[in-house]
């Protein structure tokens, strides 16, 4: 099997090839159809105004004065959607007693964080909504606000949400092996506080929406900038009681996701019921400000880790404290558990030790809600880890690369099962280890930065192993009783002229899912790329799937498309073995011609099949039934996940006299199993990397004591631009999986995963001269200038 | 407050008539006083390939072409723009100035979503008007007030560098 899906050589070879994006050549002439664009007939726009406390009781709204604005046509306050729509709880059953307070689009008597959305108003544009805000008074009674991790936990402090004991969500704790005993009798223990500041996903295109709800045909479209068509589709028609038939979500093209377009925004709920309401279209799109105040945020951890070891440097064991805040309630249908949880079962993935005990406790807080974004716990898990394992080779007196050669699980050794109950079928970190060690020059780096030491120049080397969660199966969110699948679907149609066209339920935001699908479809058929045409992100046509998350497109959807395109061409050659009069196994097809197995000599285009099939029936034997369109639904089964592995090292330069930072360049050697399209892979990995390098230098959303985010805006939020950014070295290690034909796993998070570990790593290298130490992201030149003592 | 506040109507509803030549076509038409150069390009004249990311001048998804020269759109209100010659992503496509630009883009995969990518064109049309053959610094510098969410910007910067190296091997002055 895994032959033919190597081989560069033989004709229609597209898995392994580094082709270009069909579809980009319309983003790049401006003609890009994104929600923001979108404008239908008799259209209204909404906007919202906001809560500018962050914990309140709401006494009473005044909104005469706007409704009779001239191009008004309604506004919405909490009880006016909460007739229509019923509540939602972000809790999942296998997260065992979990709390969250039920949610409703716009708030009844009370709001929970700055930036909430109070009343909505819908008017004929955008300006007229605003200026009808401008008319609303608002009558808030201030509640105590909680806002920090710790005053959330202070017994007898303020609770957040009215009838719980406390202001804690979740509690989880996992312990292994004998950790007391490992760490009494340990030589050596190393022991950090981290921190992990809140960042947020910053998409170029903000959220938007445009629900359209037509009374007459009792249905509702919406144009949702979103990965899971699916998921909303479900959503819409259970909490607006119309019939799942009935709903239709579109999900053109969006501008950048990572994660946080996927979770219920209040906003987009209301926008739903507005459309209910007025029977019209009604169109949201989020502005850079309410972007920062209500889009999902991401992390905000504080860790206490302690390892243990032996004296040749042997890690024993680990003991973990995760505090993780996520605001007022836990986000729905995913939850804001998800994180925290991986957090601590990601821990020391890439190592072989057994003992190990973690705790996490999930809080609340008067903020806007966090939850998954790209590489979810991943980057808290692995810096955590890898810092550790620095400190611990410092003190051990081992190099870095020595250290972790000594301790990572081998590459013969799999399958193996981690302490913290993850199941890992093949992994290659002794691989990636060497190949980064050589790729980065690692000894000459190693002597230039002594060099340049003796000249007042700090340069930092830092590396990060880490494991990567992809092709998760039903246990992530489906046992825990969310209606989000994780098995796709395809319906691949033989077109009357002998094209292909492919309808699939994993969705498109850039990173190539409708590229790679055609590649695979291409290949497995045995035609030129260009006659396959692949259709996503529209649940009116494409089937039910998971759609785009979690790292999932490539290895479940494209294992789906690959054994769809096996069906249609086993159906196509028994219809050309019924006219050429052969067996249909001694027959293939090779550039869109039917052709000899054995010798490829042609035979006959499938084209004059289709023709065949579809307008001349009567010229097949008698009983003969064409099936030349196929519907296949693929479901990952075998290993609940398909983990991933590979290592980053990065090289950067710290100003001790400015604390600034500058990257000089980075590596990483990573292993996604089968390799689809290079090219797309590395992309993907390149863009990883640099919003783990925003999270590691700049990004983090900043709140007062009286939580109100005070740096929502582009100028005083900071995100990596190009100039700050270095160059990306890129190797491959290929494991494929066995457990689909396809052999591919994920890629997107893995860039994310470990590029603010490795900073982290590399700035406490350069700092290393001075007895000083930075255990908090994001690494601001504040912060450098204040553990050297100079600030 | 009492009643209907007559003012602010009135301000919402007054308009301003300009007139530019957007994309080699003159047009005219008419504006609030309070709506941007963005807005009405997206808006009134459907010129949906110019974005707005922070409408604040950061992010650089606006730029168009303002008489040969980059600016942000949403930093003009419209009427600042009345008598100027614009071009939108949508007319230096059509005319095929970027030509080169966009297949490099393509080639080398430097986009996305493509959110930001007419904006980096514009820009890149830009640099390399100004500068002939800037270095791999110099193009990071001239790209520092784009800002891209989804690349890791180095397979930009190498398809600028590739059309600066080839626009000036042709010795063309596209
Ligand atoms: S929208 Fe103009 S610079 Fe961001
Ligand atoms: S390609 Fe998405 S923002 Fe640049």
């Amino acid at each position: 099997m895994s032959a033919p899906l190597t081989s560069l050589d033989r004709p229609n070879s597209y898995i392994g090839r580094s082709v270009p994006r069909p579809n980009a050549k319309r983003l790049l002439a401006g003609r890009g159809r994104y929600i923001s664009d979108l404008r239908l007939p008799r259209m209204l726009y909404a906007a919202f105004l906001r809560s500018p406390h962050a914990h309140a009781k709401i006494v009473s709204i005044n909104a005469d004065e706007a409704r009779t604005l001239e191009g008004v046509h309604l506004v919405a306050i909490g009880t006016d959607l909460a007739k229509i729509c019923t509540p939602w709880i972000g809790t999942l059953d296998h997260f065992k007693g979990m709390t969250s307070a039920p949610q409703l689009p716009l708030p009844l008597d009370r709001v929970v964080w700055a930036g909430q959305a109070v009343v909505a108003v819908v008017a004929e544009s955008r300006a007229i909504a605003e200026d009808a805000l401008e008319l609303i008074e608002v009558d808030y009674e201030d509640l105590p606000v909680v806002v920090d991790i710790d005053s959330a936990r202070d017994a007898g402090g303020p609770v957040i949400n009215p009838g719980s004991a406390n202001n804690t969500c979740f509690r989880a704790l996992l312990d292994n092996g004998t950790v007391d005993h490992a760490f009494a009798h340990a030589a050596h223990v190393v022991e950090e506080e981290f921190s992990f500041g809140r960042h947020t996903a910053v998409t170029l295109e903000p959220r938007a929406i445009v629900a359209d709800y037509d009374p007459a045909a009792g249905a509702l479209t919406v144009h949702h900038a979103t990965q899971t068509p699916y998921q909303f589709q479900d959503l819409y028609s259970r909490h607006y009681g119309i019939p799942e038939a009935r709903v239709r979500v579109i999900a053109t093209d969006i501008g950048g996701s990572f994660g946080m377009k996927l979770h219920v925004y209040h906003e987009d709920m209301a926008v739903v019921g507005l459309s209910i309401l007025l029977g019209r279209p009604v169109k949201y799109v989020a502005d850079r400000i309410e972007s920062f105040v209500s889009d999902i945020h991401a992390r905000d951890h504080r860790v206490h880790a302690r390892m243990a070891l032996d004296a040749k440097g042997e890690i024993l064991a680990m003991d973990v404290l995760d505090l993780t805040a996520i605001g007022a309630f836990s986000t729905y249908p995913r939850t804001s558990v998800v994180e925290g949880n991986q957090v601590i079962r990601l821990m020391g993935a890439p190592y072989r030790f057994k003992n190990y005990r973690a705790t996490l406790e999930v809080i609340f807080q008067n903020k806007v809600q966090t939850s998954q974004y790209r590489a979810v716990g991943h980057p808290i898990a692995c810096a955590v880890t890898e810092r550790l394992v620095d400190m611990a080779a410092a003190k051990v007196g081992l190099d870095p690369f020595a250290i972790r050669a000594q301790n990572v699980i081998a590459d013969d050794a799999y399958p193996q099962t981690s302490p913290t109950g993850y199941r890992f079928e093949a992994l290659s970190h002794q691989a990636c280890l060497k190949r980064l060690h050589e790729m980065m020059d690692y000894d000459a780096l190693r002597a230039e930065q002594a060099d340049l030491r003796k000249r007042g120049v700090y340069r930092g080397i830092g590396i990060a192993a880490f494991v990567e969660i992809t092709n998760p199966s039903p246990a992530f969110y489906g046992v825990g009783g969310a209606r989000i699948s994780s098995q796709d679907g395809a319906i691949l149609s033989l077109t009357p002229s002998g094209e292909v066209r492919c309808l699939i339920s994993v969705t498109e935001q850039g990173q190539g899912t409708e590229a790679i699908i055609s590649q695979i479809v291409a290949d497995q058929l045995g035609i030129a790329q260009e006659h396959v045409k692949i259709i996503t992100g529209d649940t009116e046509v494409t089937p039910h799937g998971g759609a785009t998350w979690a790292c999932r497109g490539a290895g479940i959807g494209g294992e789906t498309a690959l054994r769809a395109t096996r069906v249609l061409k086993r159906n196509i050659l028994e219809i050309a073995a019924l006219i050429l009069q052969e067996r249909p196994s001694a027959l293939d097809i090779v550039n869109g011609e039917v052709v000899d197995a054995g010798t490829r000599n042609q035979r006959m285009p499938i084209s004059e099949i289709a023709r065949i099939a579809y307008f001349r029936s009567d010229t097949l034997p008698p009983g003969t039934q064409a099936q030349l369109t196929v519907s296949h639904h693929f479901a990952p089964q075998g290993y609940p996940f398909a983990f991933t592995n590979g290592i980053q090292g990065c090289s950067l330069e710290v100003d001790v006299e400015t604390g600034f930072i500058k990257l000089l360049k980075h590596f990483i050697v990573e292993d996604c199993g089968r390799v689809i399209n290079p090219m797309l892979v590395d992309e993907q990995l390149r863009g990883g990397i640099v919003q783990g390098l925003g999270a590691a230098l700049f990004e983090e959303c900043r709140y007062s004591e009286t939580g109100q985010l005070v740096n929502g805006s582009l100028a005083e939020y900071l995100v990596p631009m190009p100039m700050e950014m270095p160059d990306i070295v890129i190797a491959h290690v290929e494991t494929p999986t066995a457990d689909t034909v396809l052999g591919a796993k994920g890629v997107g998070e893995a860039g994310t995963a470990a590029a603010s570990a490795c900073v982290l790593n590399a700035v406490n290298d350069a700092l290393s001269p001075f007895d000083a130490t930075i255990n908090s992201i994001p690494i601001t030149p504040t912060k450098v200038l204040k553990t050297l003592k100079r600030f | 407050m009492s009643g209907f506040d007559e003012t602010k109507l009135d301000d919402a509803d007054e308009t301003v008539r300009v007139r530019f030549v957007v994309n080699g076509r003159k047009v005219a038409c008419e504006v609030a006083p309070r709506e941007t150069l963005v807005d009405c390009l997206r808006n009134t004249l459907e010129l949906t390939g110019t974005h707005a990311g922070c409408e604040m001048g950061a992010c650089g998804a606006c730029l168009v072409q303002l008489d040969g020269r980059a600016v942000h759109s949403c930093l003009m209100f419209a009427v600042q723009a009345d008598g100027a010659n614009i071009s939108t992503i949508e007319g230096l496509t059509e005319s095929g100035v970027i030509a080169d630009l966009q297949a490099e883009f393509h080639r080398r995969n430097a986009l996305q979503c493509g959110f930001c990518t007419p904006g980096m064109l514009v820009n890149a049309q830009e640099l390399l008007s100004q500068v002939a053959q800037p270095s791999r610094g110099e193009i990071r510098d001239a790209l520092s007030g784009n800002y891209c969410r989804c690349t890791g910007y180095e397979a930009i910067v190498d398809a600028i560098d590739a059309v600066a190296k080839a626009r000036s091997e042709g010795g063309g002055t596209t």
